[in-house]
């Protein structure tokens, strides 16, 4: 809502001195989101005046028509003496008043203005437009053409109200009174303390039976209709520049006269209006839901299929409007046309005004459905004082009369449904114990009374709101109504003191750890959009079949290349991974922690919930079964060197056992031991890849795969060569996760240490061999560490040869190098019982 | 060598004599002397303690002394045979630790050198920080409370005051996730703001409820330099018995004073939101200029924009009807709320100028802000 200063001094007396700021100020402190402060006119100099066009040379020879002109302003000039001009607008004849801007004036932005020699002629000064003093298009970009009333000399500053504020006001969803200056006057003179001259205080006739005759079929979607009749019109009257003024500021285009009328009555008072030429209307105004299926044409020329619910303005033949939104192409006031050759205006001359009221809610479905928001569903939405419709008839009637010439019928028409004044009961100190101060039950009923609330009672307040108020339905509206004209600024601070709490749980301590341990090994975190579309799960090389194809699907995406959510970690990492390769940056170890999303198939519509109990457990239940599956994993990517050279040698480059090593980084963070097997995997290189599992609860559990990316996939996406990836599920690891760890016992006698070489053939995994190891080594066994693995021709084709070091360790003896020497030699035969390893040399 | 004087025959030995065995230490102690470096004090020791030096053979001559005169010369040769070790001793220290001095700075090296081998990782600056607010109200007894992403109407609309023919519904810009026809009538959403884990929160627990609800919310803007569709917000709920806005307002400063220092505080200003009642927007005082900017021209403030506050976000006291549709006796409990996107205050807080610097995960960015923010 956009209100200047100077209308809404209309209705409250504020100090003369009040700067837009100041009163900006002072509303936000109440309630009122004041955004900006436009000044209108800032740096605006005259001499600017009416003036009139004595003549009028056409230039020639110029790229575009060029005026030269003499226009009469007065004694403005000093002298009296015709001033010259020259002027590039057509849109104006000899005679015609127009606004001229003399030398040593400047105009809005700085703009100074001097004689200047131009189009071969010397023009002093310059016929304005609009758009030049900081009015607004008025969508003609022609310059201004006033009403012939005004003298030659007069000053335009003045006459066009150049010099205003104007505050642009974001009015929220529950206060529709705002959405006119008799309701943000109303806030005003209460944070100001002054009284307001309430516009729709007006006297109006009452209903009588001789008005336009209206039928209202359906009261629930319209309690209120108030028709009235104005004749006479003239076609030719035009809105005086200060109705058109005023239109500007308030950010509408003058357009009619007597659509003009109707948006300043609603401006003014917040009740949407509609004028129906009353010529082109066929019998009676009828009010009923639309048949579904019913067409009708709305005065924006869009054919519309109406729906069943979607409340309808009728006369005989069907629509003529469409309830609160939009009025009818069928019954639209007639522009003035003049007659070529005899110069007589025509256009409507009779027109019926309609003031109602109606279902906010039908409105802003209507609204909705037809994506059609409006000046007036804006404010039936939000909701408009019932009690204001005949006020605002009255004074769209009285406008009409003193602007366009017209004559007011006595019919009045006022169907209105029966309704009480709405009441709450509410303790008086419940707005103290809201807002933990003490104001006492005067300030409360002061406070009520402000905002114009009827109180009753001593310590149980029985309070009738106002009929603009519509937001005014609980205890704590009232409680709100009373901490804010109190001042939020004024409230305490205060700490409540919460019981104990136990901190983090172990899912999120766990998740953090993740994090340092990851950042800790090199890898920077990327948070990206979860946001993916089939090409990246084709490039991906999943099968047809693959889980992680079955996305959730977005109605309404970002962007249609991206329109489901994402299974897996990887797309957004390798995005980011290949965006720094781009940026130059090469040696990259990237991780995320986040939530994937797995639809399970079995995912059913939620029920319609009500509102004001407490859902079930079934209930509650079948909320969550409309949702899939939303687990948290953690993944990394990386390229290029995992160890830089430099003075200190050579470099390693980022390969698959760092991707692997990251897997055990996370594991570990879990207190669990991540179990590795070979495995082929989309998106991995099929000979490097490997399956990650946990052990939860006694059973083997696949969390995740890790290794080195298929070549095909890195070429399709672009990725630097032998990117390698780490993707798996933080929730099931966490399920791993077995509690407290048991602490070692650590034994100070000597160690003893004993090497092996073991050959195998080349398909077993070493991991195989090292669990046979351990097993058989036997409890004096303290660790065990592969230092070497090598191929050779003397090994003999597919063959291998692992070498472990192993360490012995007694807790209450020395061993003997006999002891030591058997358990190494049950782990030999062990590992070569279970995976055909022999003792190299053997 | 001469023989074993088995007579007992006093014998003059040449080697023995005391002026001799003078002599040989003196050469020897010489020697050690004049040794430049520990290879020649190696040279020198082997000549003059070793098994051939004059002082082990005179020392074999004792034998071929008669007995009584055993004594006397075994003591002469003893003492020359201590000082000579000793004078070693004390020679090879003296060498060995010109050596090391040597050594070790011939070991010097060039601390200044740089080392990147593994370059350090970072975690994303809004993690940290969410982290940083999270902890704040760990310490005070709240909970973490955290919920799902793509989440069911209900919860993120229906329970929250917001119908669905509520005019905020339609501000809130949602993703719809599509049903079995294509269609936004699923029911699900992707969640708009942290308040579902609010109402799941009280839906778990009895009251006292006092939780913080971190977590990524998605709305369906364009991302630029200040708006991003997927963003973090941090939400806080209170439910008590006799809760106010007073404690509202005194938690809020609570976390702006932990999050940007002493002499920081809040203010509060009327707004709406369906879920809140009394509702009101919160602003910060900006902690660069601390509200000094505003009126003088002379000292403009780029954080604020000279307006001396920062907007963080929406709070209010808990809508009665939201504590009625989670079962919560809005008689007898009260509870307060608020919320703000970290994006902005990691922005104003790090002086980040554009929001997509959060977004591409370009390493350059996050790498400096390291573990902790």
């Amino acid at each position: 809502m956009r209100v200047p200063l100077s209308w809404l001094r209309e209705y409250v007396d504020l100090p003369a001195s009040e700067t837009g700021r100041d009163v900006q100020a002072k509303i936000v402190d109440t309630g009122l989101e004041v955004e900006t402060v436009e000044q209108l006119g800032a740096g605006l100099k005259g001499p600017l005046v009416v003036g009139q066009v004595l003549t009028i040379e056409e230039l020639e020879g110029f790229k575009k028509p060029i005026r030269f002109c003499t226009v009469n302003v007065g004694m403005a000039n000093g002298t009296g003496e015709p001033q010259e001009i020259v002027c590039g607008a057509r849109n104006f004849a000899v005679g015609d008043k127009v606004v001229v801007v003399l030398p040593g004036a400047v105009l809005p932005g700085d703009f100074a203005i001097a004689a200047r020699k131009t189009y071969g002629r010397t023009s002093h000064g310059m016929i304005c437009s609009g758009d030049e003093l900081g009015m607004g298009d008025d969508g003609s970009h022609g310059i201004i053409v006033l009403p012939p009333e005004h003298e030659a000399g007069t000053d335009a500053i003045a006459l066009l109200e150049l010099v205003d504020e104007v505050l642009d006001i974001a009015v929220t969803a529950n206060r529709g009174d705002c959405l006119s200056m008799r309701g943000v006057a109303r806030e005003a003179a209460i944070a100001y303390g002054l009284p307001l001259r309430d516009p729709a205080l007006l006297d109006v006739p009452a209903p009588n039976s001789y008005g336009y005759l209206v039928k209202v079929a359906d009261p629930s979607g319209c309690d209120r209709f108030t028709a009235r009749t104005v004749v006479g019109l003239e076609p030719e009257a035009r809105s005086p520049i200060w109705l058109q003024r005023r239109l500007q500021k308030a950010g509408m285009r003058p357009i009619s006269l007597a659509v003009d009328i109707t948006n300043y009555v609603m401006l003014e008072l917040g009740q949407p209006l509609h004028a129906y030429d009353r010529s082109r209307i066929d019998g009676p105004i009828g009010v009923r839901r639309a048949e579904q299926g019913e067409k009708f044409t709305t005065l924006d020329g869009t054919k519309r299929v109406l729906d069943a619910e979607d409340l309808v303005i009728t006369d005989n033949r069907g629509p003529i409007g469409l309830a609160g939104v939009m009025g009818g192409a069928n019954t639209e006031i007639a522009d003035a046309v003049a007659d070529p050759e005899t110069g007589a205006v025509r256009g409507t001359t009779e027109v019926v005004v309609e003031a109602a009221h109606f279902d906010p809610l039908t409105i802003a479905r209507t609204a909705r459905r037809h994506k059609l928001p409006s000046e007036a569903s804006k404010r039936f939405e939000r909701g408009v004082d019932p009690q204001a419709a005949s006020a605002a008839a009255q004074r769209t009637v009285d406008l009409l009369v003193l602007l366009a010439g017209g004559t007011a019928e006595a019919g009045v028409t006022e169907i209105i449904a029966p309704s009480a004044p709405r009441t709450i009961a509410m303790r008086a100190d419940h707005p103290d114990k809201v807002a933990g101060v003490e104001y006492g039950r005067e300030t409360v009923v002061r406070r009520l009374q402000q905002v114009g609330c009827d109180v009753y009672g001593q310590d149980d307040l029985v309070v009738t709101v106002p009929s603009w108020r519509p937001d005014l339905a609980e205890v704590n509206d009232l409680a709100e109504e009373v901490i804010r004209l109190e001042g939020y600024a004024n409230l305490p601070s205060t700490l409540p003191t919460p019981p104990s709490g136990r901190g983090l749980t172990e899912r999120q301590r766990l998740h953090r750890r993740v994090g340092r341990v990851l950042a800790g090994s090199g890898y920077v975190e990327a948070l990206n959009y979860p946001f993916i579309g089939e090409t990246v799960l084709d490039q991906l090389g999943f099968d047809a079949d693959d889980a992680r194809r079955r996305t959730v699907k977005l109605v309404n995406p970002l962007s249609d290349e991206e329109p489901a959510l994402r299974t897996t970690l990887l797309p957004g990492l390798l995005t980011a991974l290949r965006r720094n390769h781009g940026r130059g940056s090469h040696d990259l170890a990237l991780f995320e922690t986040g939530l994937v999303f797995r639809p399970t198939g079995q995912e059913q519509k939620p029920l319609r919930l009500p509102v004001g109990r407490r859902p079930t457990d079934e209930e509650i239940a079948s909320l969550d079964a409309s949702l899939p599956r939303q687990p948290r994993r953690a993944a990394v990517v990386l390229a290029g060197a995992r160890e830089q050279a430099g003075w200190w040698g050579r470099g390693t480059p980022a390969v698959w056992s760092d991707a692997v090593e990251a897997a055990r980084t996370v594991v570990r963070e879990a207190g669990v031991e991540l179990i590795v097997r070979s495995d082929r995997h989309a998106p991995w290189h099929p000979g490097r890849c490997a399956a990650l599992y946990v052990d939860i609860a006694g059973e083997e559990t696949l969390v995740g795969h890790a290794g080195e990316l298929h070549p095909r996939v890195t070429k399709t996406l672009g990725l630097p060569e032998r990117t390698c990836a780490m993707e798996l599920e933080l929730d099931l690891v966490e399920q791993a996760s077995t509690g407290a760890l048991q602490a070692p016992r650590i034994s100070t006698f000597p160690v003893a240490t004993q090497d092996v070489a073991l050959v195998v053939d080349a398909a077993v995994p070493a991991a195989d061999v090292e669990t046979a190891l351990r097993e058989g080594a036997g409890e004096l066994l303290e660790s065990l560490r592969l230092f070497d693995v090598y191929e050779s021709e003397q090994l003999g084709e597919g063959r291998k040869s692992l070498a472990y070091a192993l360490r012995f360790r007694a807790g209450d003896r020395t061993l003997t190098v006999e002891e030591a020497s058997a358990a190494r030699d049950a782990a030999v035969a062990l590992a070569g019982e279970r995976t055909g390893a022999v003792l190299r040399g053997a | 060598m001469s023989a074993p004087n088995k007579s007992y025959d006093p014998v003059e030995v040449e080697a023995l004599k005391p002026e001799e065995i003078e002599r040989m230490r003196d050469e020897a102690l010489a020697a050690f002397a004049a040794a430049g470096d520990l290879d020649a004090l190696a040279q020198a020791k082997t000549a003059h303690t070793g098994g051939t030096s004059p002082l082990a053979l005179a020392n074999r001559e004792i034998g071929a002394l008669p007995p009584q005169a055993k004594a006397a010369s075994g003591k002469l040769v003893g003492m020359a045979r201590g000082a000579v070790s000793k004078a070693l001793a004390a020679r090879q220290t003296e060498l060995e630790a010109e050596r090391d001095d040597r050594v070790l700075v011939e070991e010097a090296v060039d601390v200044t050198l740089p080392y990147d081998r593994v370059p350090a990782g970072a975690r994303h600056p809004l993690t940290t920080l969410s982290e940083r607010i999270e902890d704040i109200f760990t310490a005070m007894g709240y909970e973490v409370a955290e919920g799902p992403e793509v989440e069911a109407e209900w919860f993120n609309f229906d329970a929250l005051n917001i119908s669905p023919d509520h005019p905020a519904r339609g501000e809130q810009d949602t993703f719809f996730v599509a049903g079995e026809s294509g269609k936004s009538d699923s029911g699900v959403v992707l969640r708009t703001h942290t308040s579902p884990v609010q109402i799941r929160s009280m839906i778990d627990r009895a009251p006292p409820v006092y939780v913080i609800c971190p977590g990524r919310v998605y709305r369906s803007d364009e991302l630029d330099a200040t708006h991003t569709p997927v963003f973090m917000q941090v939400e806080l709920l209170a439910i008590d018995e006799g809760l106010t806005m007073a404690d509202l307002k005194g938690t809020l400063d609570h976390m702006v004073v932990s999050l940007f220092g002493e002499g920081m505080k809040t203010r509060l200003r009327p707004n709406y939101f369906p879920f809140t009642e009394p509702s009101a927007e919160m602003d910060m005082v900006c902690y660069v200029c601390r509200g000094e900017s505003v009126g003088n021209p002379d000292r403009p403030c780029r954080t604020c924009s000279s307006e001396g506050w920062i907007e963080l976000g929406g709070c209010g006291m808990v809508n009665p009807k939201v504590l009625t549709s989670v079962g919560v006796d809005p008689q007898k409990y009260s509870g307060f709320a608020f919320g703000f996107g970290i994006e902005r205050m990691l922005m104003f807080r790090h002086n980040v100028e554009d929001m997509r610097d959060m977004v591409e995960g370009d390493i350059r960015f996050t790498r400096p802000f390291g573990m902790e923010i």
